[in-house]
């Protein structure tokens, strides 16, 4: 689960991590209040979308507004705000569609003396969680690591007791704070990686981090992200979710217990297990087609499930044909033509739907399919299917 | 022979008498007992305040401990819900369980990696979690897999994935080749037994003649398995990797199948694996036919 930055700050600030003074504003009015608020000569207007490159990003409605900008009075603000609420706000990782902002974060301005880049994740190699940091703040990290990988500190830490003071001594000093920075190091370094353990967190992101002319530490920009098997034991975090940040169609699988991707082609797919589902699309690439989607319906899919899943991959407008790969295992082939047979009565399916079973019972499911007199194409094997399908909506 | 499983496996199940654990146990039974009429393979289960019941026959225990003592069980099958299961897991190595067959999918990654610092120097296995299980055709079956389609014969079959490694065995049957332990290796981000350490049991196995390793995008773990492969495995080796055309950024259902930053993609895996001499399906339709090239590039 993601969330916006100023959450992401919020739940940083409690957690004992220094953060710039911010007011959240949802109007105009609020933004212009909060210029006057934080008290400062100038302040920073920040869009809150779940996207990043919001600072080079633009507005579809205004094409010269970025989505982060500098304001030096109360007015300004309240004019740039007026720009971004209730617009779009289309950055490098939107997408053409872009973003509605629905909320700003008015932020006090710093006097920055470094830029650095922290972020704690988990490590597959290491089996555990590793703090990154780097002294190229502010940069996309992963072209960082590509084209001056010496730059990348990589510190694993203890999944039960954290960051040791030592180590955040040591990646302090390899970062070449000195003074008043590297005691404020030590402490938000530990603090940062306490939080993530304390949170579940997949990602705690700090970039830049900012070291002040003072020597303070402060979090300019945050993204936070969950591990969405361990929200169970934290109810606290799920008001945080912003449904508008996701793929409708997605939350509504999701709903049903069904996993679903929606992808930019026009050939539909069902598959039982994210594995099988994953070579689906491949297999339809490999034979010429585009998939529309990934959908895995799961072991345990009963009628329901296939019917939402074949409603959730019609709603998409550019779905022209459907394919569907089942291997029965436990689960038996005939359950799922029963269901699939389903489905097609109660929604009525009227692109092309080719069908391919194997496994359990599939002599039985192959012969309901056949004597339900509907016109469903099946496929011998994976190739065929996937060659069948590319056809049908071709033509 | 085979790997992790054999004549000497004896199972039992923690969250036996959930409805999916109750099941599975019954078809792990019901596979053994069509094999291996008589013998004992599939002892008991576990689930901590109905020790001294019995359910469908199983006997149950209230610990792992007591089970092991009681019916001399080396393996068990873990059913357990998320929120539980790496204490399940914990409580099976503690009770000195041998191979520990994790089905439960949506573990917290951070449960993980505690259970990981934890299993570091302890003689047991994990295989899982997230996964199918593991089989040696008619010897036993741990896991969720459909028993039937699981021929005895020559290729160690290492996956990440479930009903895409039933697709796997069911393209070597139709090119005539079983397998002497097919492995469900689990699609987290972290995991207890990982392809690298697998092949090296392979590689030892006499029963093996060839290994096909099924990846997919996310991680390194198959990088990693490409370059031990080069160094240690002589044996023919085929691979497929599922995801070519996942986007980045989107988990693909498995926890850990997601292209982050740049990395994880099929291409590159594909490129290591076909740099190690393993010959890679590039149609998940060829896993099969890959296995039989492999195999006969070797002769």
């Amino acid at each position: 689960m993601k969330i916006h930055e100023y959450q992401a700050k919020q739940l940083l600030a409690s957690a004992g991590v220094t953060v710039p003074k911010g007011i959240v504003a949802k109007t105009p009015d609020e933004a212009a209040t909060a210029f006057e608020q934080l008290g400062g000569a100038i302040a920073v207007v920040k869009s809150q979308i779940h996207a990043g490159g919001r600072g080079k990003g633009r507005f579809k409605e205004h094409p010269q507004q970025g989505g982060v900008v500098l304001v030096k009075s109360s007015a300004e603000a309240k004019e740039v705000a007026a720009r971004m609420l209730g617009n779009t706000l289309v950055t490098i990782q939107t997408g053409d569609e872009g973003k509605v902002v629905n909320t700003l974060l008015v932020e006090q301005g710093l006097k920055i003396a470094r830029e650095l880049y922290l972020g704690c994740v988990v490590d597959r190699a290491a089996a555990g969680p590793i703090l990154i940091v780097s002294t190229e703040g502010g940069m996309d990290i992963e072209e960082v690591a590509h084209s001056h990988p010496e730059k990348i500190i990589h510190e694993p830490f203890d999944v039960v007791f954290g960051l040791n003071s030592f180590q955040a001594r040591k990646l302090a000093f390899r970062l070449g704070l000195e003074g008043n920075a590297l005691k404020n190091a030590e402490k938000f370094f530990r603090q940062v990686c306490r939080f993530f353990l304390d949170h579940d967190c997949s990602m705690t992101e700090i970039n830049p981090l900012v070291v002040t002319e003072d020597g303070d530490l402060l979090v300019l920009d945050a993204k936070v992200t969950f591990d969405d098997n361990a929200l169970f034991r934290h109810q606290d975090l799920l008001s945080l979710r912003d449904l508008s940040e996701e793929q409708p169609s997605e939350v509504q699988a999701q709903k049903s217990g069904l996993s679903y991707v929606k992808l930019d082609g026009d050939l539909g797919c069902l598959v039982n297990g994210a594995g099988l589902a994953m070579s689906t699309m491949d297999l339809i690439k490999l034979h010429g087609g585009e998939p529309a989607n990934f959908l895995d319906v799961g072991g345990g899919a009963n009628v329901d499930q296939v019917t939402e899943a074949f409603r959730i991959i019609l709603a998409d407008p550019n779905v022209k044909g459907i394919l569907v790969n089942i291997f029965g295992g436990i689960m038996k082939c005939d359950t799922i033509v029963t269901a699939l047979l389903s489905a097609y009565d109660n929604i009525g399916i009227k692109v092309p739907l080719v069908v391919r079973l194997e496994g359990t019972n599939v002599e039985l499911a192959r012969k309901m399919l056949a004597e339900s007199g509907k016109k469903i194409t099946t496929g011998i094997n994976l190739t065929d299917a996937a060659q069948k399908a590319v056809a049908a909506i071709k033509v | 022979m085979s790997i992790l499983v054999d004549k000497h496996t004896k199972i039992i199940c923690q969250g036996i008498t959930g409805k999916s654990g109750l099941f599975h146990s019954q078809q792990c039974r019901a596979y053994a007992q069509q094999w291996r009429p008589g013998e004992d393979v599939f002892v008991g289960g576990v689930t901590p305040g109905k020790g001294g019941t019995q359910v469908d026959d199983f006997h149950i225990f209230n610990t792992v401990e007591e089970a092991r003592a009681k019916t001399g069980a080396n393996c068990s099958l873990i059913f357990v819900p998320p929120p539980f299961a790496a204490d399940a897991i914990l409580e099976a190595a503690d009770a000195g369980i041998e191979l520990i067959v994790a089905i439960t999918e949506g573990v917290p990654v951070l449960d993980m990696a505690r259970v990981a610092k934890s299993l570091q120097g302890s003689k047991s296995r994990l295989i899982g979690p997230n996964c199918p299980g593991v089989i040696t055709p008619a010897i036993a079956k741990i896991g969720i897999m459909p028993g039937y389609i699981h021929k005895p014969g020559p290729v160690g079959l290492i996956s990440k994935s479930g009903t895409l490694t039933y697709e796997a065995t069911w393209q070597l049957g139709n090119v005539g080749l079983g397998q002497s332990t097919a492995v469900g290796i689990g699609g987290d981000p972290i995991i207890g037994t990982t392809f690298m350490e697998l092949l090296d049991m392979f590689e030892q196995d006499p029963a093996t003649e060839a290994m096909l390793m099924i990846g997919e995008i996310g991680g390194d773990l198959e990088i990693r398995a490409a370059e031990h492969i080069k160094k240690y495995i002589k044996k023919p080796v085929a691979g497929f990797i599922a995801g070519q055309t996942a986007p980045p950024g989107k988990r693909m259902g498995h926890a850990g199948a997601i292209i982050s930053g740049g990395g994880g993609t099929a291409e590159e895996k594909m490129a290591a694996l076909e740099a190690a001499g393993v010959v890679v399906a590039r149609s998940p339709a060829d896993m099969g036919v890959a296995v039989q090239r492999a195999i006969a590039a070797r002769k």
